[in-house]
């Protein structure tokens, strides 16, 4: 129980709530690493692939983008670019290596679920709006993307989580951000402070997964909330099939 | 000082000659972690499954908590566990473990629910009672759907066992995480290869494995 009171004691300490090595500066680092990755990884690679799905073009290569990525360590890419270039520390992004291995750990996902999304909206709802009239980019614009709306965000929920877990590692190579407290803490052998790190980032990773959560059911149409659940389930499946196919 | 000069290679034989042993309980210690996560991942998740397939009600509750489970950052959940068990095997194969479970537990009840139930009604007119007829038709033909999984569980913990080895736990990592304090990049070079190595084989052969154990599965494409 002594340790649980060194934890409490660490977080009581007013001087762990200050300056550039307090929480509030490492958790505002490890949101700004997370969001401006990810907010350029949507930017790339999202329009791309709600494009590529509406056209029904490049499918096998837009799902097995993903599995891919999975073989590799995600921090792989962080750790040899740091070795090759060092942080090249930025003003908005803070560190540009740590941008770039965020960026690419977040496309993979994106791609997979925005392209399963589109390309899964069925035949005979486009069939119908394209006889009323729509234009193509209104087919996509009024059409398939509020169908795909809850896939498409379940995709960008799941780039998420992977981003703000990995941006914890980022302080292993010598970024900011709340990564900073375990290792930091492990260097000092102080394991409270490990602890303490830990609790932070599963939190934040807690509250990311819940706030993309509801943001999803609140942008999804009223008609297709109760197939949320059963959508999300399908995202990740889709992508799990053995032969890399589009359960459609 | 060609020594210095060797350092910074990001391919130097030497340092591989002189740490194969190293390289090696590495690499042993990957797999045993891979091997073990999953293994213990089975051991719960299938039971799980298939309960959940068979009453409805325990299927959303089981996939809130083992989503749960999986959204934790790995490099937290080991950083919570190493005050408890210490820099051993067992901190790594928790966390490990419980990554398993979202992806077993829903590829075993997506692979029971899509057995036809044509194919169930046949086996109950032939005799079969509930817990055979689980054992005999229905696991085997939702085999693909858990070697799927299996393969994604598989792959997933190969890359954050890696992971481990950041907090000094032995594993593939740990031979990255050497190569960046020292720095010696030939290390980091080492681990990063050998684990997509890992990974990649391991796929081949639970893809292999499902090929072997599926036969009916391969003269017509089935799913």
């Amino acid at each position: 129980m002594s340790f649980l009171r060194d934890v409490a004691h660490w977080f009581n300490d007013p001087a762990n709530w200050k300056g550039p090595f307090g929480i509030p500066h490492r958790l505002f680092e490890h949101i700004q690493y997370s969001v401006v990755a990810l907010v350029a990884a949507v930017i790339v690679a999202m329009p791309l692939a709600v494009w590529l799905g509406h056209r029904r073009q490049f499918g096998t290569v837009a799902v097995n983008v993903s599995n891919i990525g999975r073989a590799i360590p995600s921090f792989a890419i962080l750790v040899l670019g740091t070795q090759q270039f060092g942080l090249l520390e930025y003003p908005i992004m803070g560190s540009f290596t740590t941008f770039i291995a965020l960026v690419a750990l977040a496309v993979p996902p994106l791609v997979t679920n925005s392209y399963v999304a589109v390309a899964e909206v069925p035949d005979d709802i486009r069939d119908a709006a394209r006889g009323m009239g729509m234009t193509e980019g209104e087919v996509l614009r009024k059409v398939e993307l509020p169908i795909a709306a809850p896939l498409l965000m379940a995709g960008v929920r799941t780039a998420a989580t992977a981003v703000v877990a990995t941006a914890t590692i980022a302080a292993f190579v010598g970024a900011g951000g709340l990564g900073r407290f375990i290792i930091d803490g492990r260097a000092q052998f102080k394991n409270e402070v490990i602890f303490a790190g830990a609790v932070l980032v599963a939190a934040l990773a807690l509250l990311t997964e819940l706030g993309l959560g509801a943001a999803q059911r609140w942008l999804t149409p009223r008609g297709l909330r109760a197939e949320v659940v059963a959508a999300r389930a399908a995202a990740v499946v889709s992508s799990a099939t053995p032969d890399g196919k589009v359960r459609l | 000082m060609i020594f210095a000069a060797n350092v910074d290679r990001w391919l130097w034989w030497d340092w591989i000659d002189r740490n194969t042993d190293l390289i090696f309980t590495s690499l042993r210690e990957h797999a045993i972690l891979t091997v073990s996560a999953i293994g213990f991942g089975l051991l719960i998740a299938m039971p799980l499954g298939v309960a959940a397939a068979r009453w409805r009600w325990l299927y959303p509750p089981s996939l809130a908590i083992t989503g749960v489970l999986y959204t934790i950052p790995s490099l937290a959940a080991f950083a919570l566990l190493l005050p408890v068990t210490g820099l051993t095997r067992t901190t790594a194969l928790i966390p490990l473990t419980s990554y398993t479970l979202l992806i077993l537990v829903r590829n075993v009840v997506e692979g029971l629910d899509g057995v036809p139930s044509e194919i169930k009604d046949a086996a109950d007119g032939m005799g079969y009672g509930r817990f055979r007829r689980l054992i005999r038709i229905e696991l085997p033909l939702a085999l693909p759907t858990i070697m799927a999984g299996i393969r994604i569980a598989t792959v997933t913990v190969i890359g954050l066992a890696a992971v481990a080895g950041l907090l000094a736990i032995p594993s593939l990592g740990n031979l990255i995480y050497i190569g960046q304090n020292r720095p010696i990049r030939t290390a980091i070079t080492v681990g990063i290869a050998l684990s997509v190595a890992m990974a990649v084989t391991a796929d081949l052969l639970l893809a292999l494995a499902q090929w072997l154990l599926s036969p009916w599965a391969r003269s017509r494409d089935v799913r």
